[in-house]
């Protein structure tokens, strides 16, 4: 053995990295695509930027926009909340409980969004009147449904009953990913059943709840667009009515979904610090 | 738990836990078949013996995380679980439940910290939402007991970021911050690697020189034999023998006892 072996062997390793000539050619069908689509966004005039540029910002777009945010926003809350009922109901002692969620998940999950937004907008034909009283006794109050019923109140509890049937399901998974361990130095400490579900169960189970609800929030957002079915007017719904007289088809509705992925982008990141919240404590 | 009565058995005999025919069955397997025991006030009583032979779950029977299927069972002069008038048992409600674990700590094999929170805030966790302890004041008291559990510099940590020992000192200051009147460890060391397991018994030990009254399920005889005041060792169910420590540990009576033994010291 050489001295200068011997050297190279105490010193730092200089060896010859692995060659990866995947990458080269990846990134060379990656780079032509690229190319090919950037030469079509400029090139192709069927897109008319000009035009989109026109009504970005134009007030029946504005006015689309903002029902579908807050469509959003009303289903996911009031989905969220109905979820948590359900979820709770599913993991209740009480098999009358149990029975009723698992039959409303059953329903709502098993029957497409579409179709149940047109029930909903149609909801005045199976109950024309709206009553207050005793069941299968006298009412105190009733009035038409029609009157105290919209468009957007269809639209939006359409969406926050069939929201609600998924987020049970997330909840639930949520709740039993808990370890027992914790319900039972809680109640070892003399917490009571709902305090240990509100301060230990429940913060523990968003951290597994947050990722699919953040999927569930961005899926729904997309889905508002459904509820011109009922019919209610949001983004798609507005960019069909003015295509509907300017025949700039394409135009508009791409239009629409840039619209769609700066909203969905917000709402990544929101959802990136919540996880970050309720991941708290947990090595990564 | 003051609108309850409390039971003649109980009460004037210094008793803290007094066990009497506790029968508990899991399914078709009967896990306690009718365990007599009495822990007096500031007593250190360990409990040993192979696994599935029922301490632990005779332990959680104490503070009613287990509800037992026979036989009575007193936390210092009240009947756990039940509340009995004349001759009837009436099941307590689950916030007489609650309550009557405030008064009863308990220590895990696996810690169970709340993971979401700091070492102070499991700490200051049950005396703000059980007792309605104000904030400062509770939290006064975590920091005096984590300092005195020796973790004055850990007090920020998740669970997650201490290591075994530290976790389970944390889960000991937890359950005395509801200054409980008896406090259950159920194998608190057994989950531990073996240069931490001194750093908790120290905890426990200094505890019951302090005039805690424990029960502790525990593989440690060198622990029992040092700070226990009785020994109880329990095979399949029952007690087969119970004693000073130091005499059942190097004279064993019974022949399970002496098997037992045999193996693990």
């Amino acid at each position: 053995m050489s001295v200068g072996e011997t050297e190279q062997r105490t010193g730092m390793i200089k060896a010859v990295p692995v060659r990866h000539p995947g990458r080269w050619v990846a990134a060379a069908a990656v780079a032509v695509l690229a190319a090919m689509l950037v030469n079509n966004l400029v090139t192709n005039e069927a897109y008319n930027w000009a035009e989109q540029l026109k009504y970005l910002f134009s007030p029946p777009v504005l006015e689309g926009v903002r029902n579908t945010i807050w469509l959003t926003v009303a289903a996911m809350a009031g989905g969220i909340a109905l979820g948590i009922v359900l979820a709770l109901m599913r993991l209740s002692a009480n098999p009358l409980l149990r029975g009723a969620a698992w039959i409303y998940i059953w329903v709502f999950r098993g029957t497409p969004l579409l179709t149940q937004l047109l029930i909903w907008g149609n909801i005045g034909a199976l109950f024309p009147t709206l009553g207050l009283g005793i069941p299968f006794g006298p009412e105190f109050v009733s009035a038409q449904a029609s009157a105290l019923y919209s468009a957007a109140a269809a639209a939006a509890l359409g969406l926050i009953f069939n929201e609600a049937a998924y987020m049970a399901e997330i909840v639930r998974g949520g709740i039993q990913s808990v370890d027992s361990g914790q319900q039972e130095a809680a109640s070892a400490l003399g917490l009571t059943k709902a305090q240990t579900l509100r301060r230990i169960i429940l913060p523990q189970a968003m951290r597994v709840i947050a990722p699919p609800t953040g999927n569930e929030a961005i899926s729904m957002l997309k889905n508002t667009s459904l509820v011109m079915a009922v019919p209610y007017l949001e983004l798609t719904f507005a960019v069909q009515n003015i295509y509907a007289h300017t025949y700039q088809i394409i135009p508009m509705l791409i239009m629409a979904c840039l619209w769609y992925l700066f909203l969905s982008s917000l709402m990544m990141i929101g959802q990136h610090y919540l996880e970050r919240h309720y991941g708290k404590g947990y090595a990564r | 738990m003051s609108e309850t009565t409390p039971t003649v058995d109980g009460t004037a005999d210094g008793l803290m836990v007094k066990a009497e025919q506790v029968c508990k069955k899991f399914g078709n397997v009967e896990v306690l078949k009718g365990i007599d025991l009495q822990v007096r006030q500031g007593e250190v009583m360990c409990v040993v013996g192979p696994s599935g032979s029922g301490k632990s779950t005779f332990l959680r029977c104490i503070n009613h995380l287990e509800k037992i299927d026979a036989g009575r069972l007193w936390v210092d002069g009240q009947l756990v679980g039940y509340h009995q008038r004349g001759h009837k048992l009436y099941e307590l409600r689950e916030k007489e439940v609650a309550a009557q674990r405030r008064d009863i700590g308990m220590v895990f094999q696996r810690f169970n910290l709340f993971p979401h929170m700091t070492a102070l805030q499991n700490v200051m966790e049950a005396p703000m939402l059980v007792k309605g302890e104000a904030k400062d004041a509770a939290r006064a008291r975590a920091e005096q007991l984590l300092g005195r559990v020796g973790l004055s510099d850990r007090m920020g940590n998740y669970p997650s970021q201490l290591s075994g020992g530290q976790q389970q000192r944390v889960a000991i200051a937890r359950a005395l911050a509801m200054q409980p009147k008896l406090m259950l460890f159920d194998e608190p060391t057994s989950a531990l690697d073996p240069e931490l397991v001194g750093e908790v018994l120290d905890v426990m030990r200094d505890l019951a020189r302090e005039g805690m009254t424990m029960v502790v399920v525990t593989h440690e005889m060198g622990f029992a034999r040092e700070v226990g005041d009785s020994l109880v060792f329990m095979d399949e169910g029952v007690v087969v023998e119970q004693g000073v420590p130091r005499e059942v540990l190097a004279n064993p009576q019974h022949a399970r006892t002496q098997a037992f033994l045999s193996k693990v010291l």
